[in-house]
């Protein structure tokens, strides 16, 4: 099996790199690219994210084909995809930061600044958060209910169908943290950066 | 529910830790990709090295570091002393950094902040603030405490929100190395003030100054030697706090 994490330039990967490796060992092939037939041709694909979403959205345009590429590997051949933060955000319609900017349109609904209830909530929400698994989600094995991951947003994704939400985190509100539908994956928190309990979930998800 | 983060800091000058940890399963006391390696399975939030590096030709040091904990630690990872310029940052994350703090060089230049946090994400920049007490509130210092500058702590801790810094670590220098406690005026005072998350710094000598830390606004604590020495464990410090009624990862 062979595993891509998509390189399109949308600051720091270092972290999601290492942490694949971390789990993979030498049983799973990890390869970080943005050559899309390197894409197309594997088993999974993880895109990463940081930094706004509009910028993480002009990266993905940047790169001529891309798009097509990840339409192509994860709505038509419906092939395993994991987004984190940005990453997952991105399958939105449409994303408020910076500008109104156009998401991947994956999963239907929007990205918008959390509500910190004129200041009493600080921003980004930044740590060890709980997350409340609504869902049972293969990626979720193993991994006990209320279980801390690490945290570092201020957007947050509001999916039109509530029945995509896999987990959920509290923080003003209850703010979606985990989606997934059919083959598709996402975690708002960094598994990458949540120590034992975050590899657990990649380990989840390089077994799918 | 956020909880409140323990991040304990190791100074790092040419590759090496300076002040080690009084642990007897470790082989080398002096190596940081070690000492790393034992807060983050000890429960550590984050773990931040600070690098007292002093001469450009040693430098080169902190990346290898930073790289070989990046494979080790997964928890996040903030360095910072000595960064310069959009290039330093840069090459910081590429090794496995997750987040950069900037002292200095955000004070000659907010421009840096500004650019970097557009360029790499607001959620990597940390700006560090060196605050000393004076007549009518607290100046920041630059070089590493060295050098006055004249400016308002306040008004530069929100004058670096406003360029798009993720979080503020925030040192009193009039507390740094005393272990009599954060000050915690100023603590409440910058965490009121700004609306990004606050790292108290400088002078914890107990646990009791962590829960007063965390008490004042902070959304996280820093704290060096009572981890270094061994004086307590980052398990000891959360049990406490939790023992507290403050909200800890345990």
């Amino acid at each position: 099996m062979n595993i891509t994490i998509v390189d399109y330039k949308s600051g720091n990967i270092s972290s999601v790199i290492n942490s694949f490796n971390e789990v993979a060992k030498d049983k799973v092939k990890i390869e970080v690219t943005s050559d899309i037939k390197k894409i197309k041709s594997s088993d999974k694909v993880v895109l990463p994210g940081q930094g706004s979403f509009k910028s993480c959205v002009d990266g993905l345009n940047n790169i001529s084909g891309l798009i097509d590429s990840l339409n192509e590997f994860a709505i038509n051949n419906k092939k395993p995809l994991l987004g984190i933060c940005v990453g997952l955000q991105m399958f939105a319609d449409i994303g408020y930061e910076e500008t109104e900017t156009k998401g991947l349109g994956w999963i239907s609904g929007k990205v918008s600044k959390i509500d910190n209830q004129n200041g009493k909530y600080k921003l980004p929400h930044i740590g060890w958060n709980q997350i409340n698994i609504v869902k049972e989600s293969n990626i979720f094995k193993d991994i006990e209910n209320n279980s801390h991951m690490y945290f570092v947003h201020s957007y947050e994704f509001i999916p039109n169908d509530k029945n995509v939400i896999s987990a959920t985190t509290d923080y003003s509100s209850n703010v979606v943290c985990a989606v997934e539908k059919e083959n598709i994956f996402g975690t708002q928190f960094h598994p990458e950066k949540s120590d034992k309990i975050g590899l657990k979930i990649i380990d989840n998800f390089i077994k799918l | 529910m956020l909880k409140n983060r323990i991040i304990p800091c190791l100074d790092v000058k040419n590759g090496r830790v300076v002040k080690g940890i009084n642990f007897v399963d470790l082989k080398d006391a002096g190596d940081p990709v070690e000492q790393a390696k034992i807060y983050s399975d000890g429960g550590a939030d984050e773990i931040c090295f600070l690098d007292i590096t002093a001469s450009n030709e040693n430098r080169e040091t902190i990346f290898d570091v930073v790289k070989k904990t990046s494979k080790k630690c997964f928890v996040p990872l903030t360095v910072g002393g000595g960064v310069r310029n959009v290039n330093d940052i840069s090459k910081l994350l590429n090794c496995g950094a997750d987040k950069v703090s900037i002292n200095t060089a955000a004070v000659e230049n907010s421009k840096l902040v500004e650019e970097s946090s557009i360029k790499f994400g607001s959620q990597c920049i940390v700006v560090a603030i060196d605050a000393k007490k004076n007549e009518t509130g607290w100046e920041i210092f630059t070089h590493g405490g060295r050098n006055s500058t004249g400016i308002n702590a306040l008004d530069f801790a929100i004058k670096m929100e406003k360029c798009g810094a993720g979080e503020l670590l925030v040192t009193s220098m009039d507390k740094d190395g005393t272990q009599s406690g954060y000050d915690i005026d100023l603590m409440k005072k910058i965490s009121s003030t700004v609306n990004i998350p606050v790292i108290a710094s400088g002078g914890v000598g107990t646990l009791d100054h962590l829960v007063e830390g965390l008490k004042s606004g902070a959304s996280a604590v820093l704290a060096a030697s009572i981890f270094h020495y061994g004086t307590y464990s980052l398990t000891e410090a959360k049990q406490y706090l939790a023992s507290k009624n403050i909200p800890v990862r345990i």
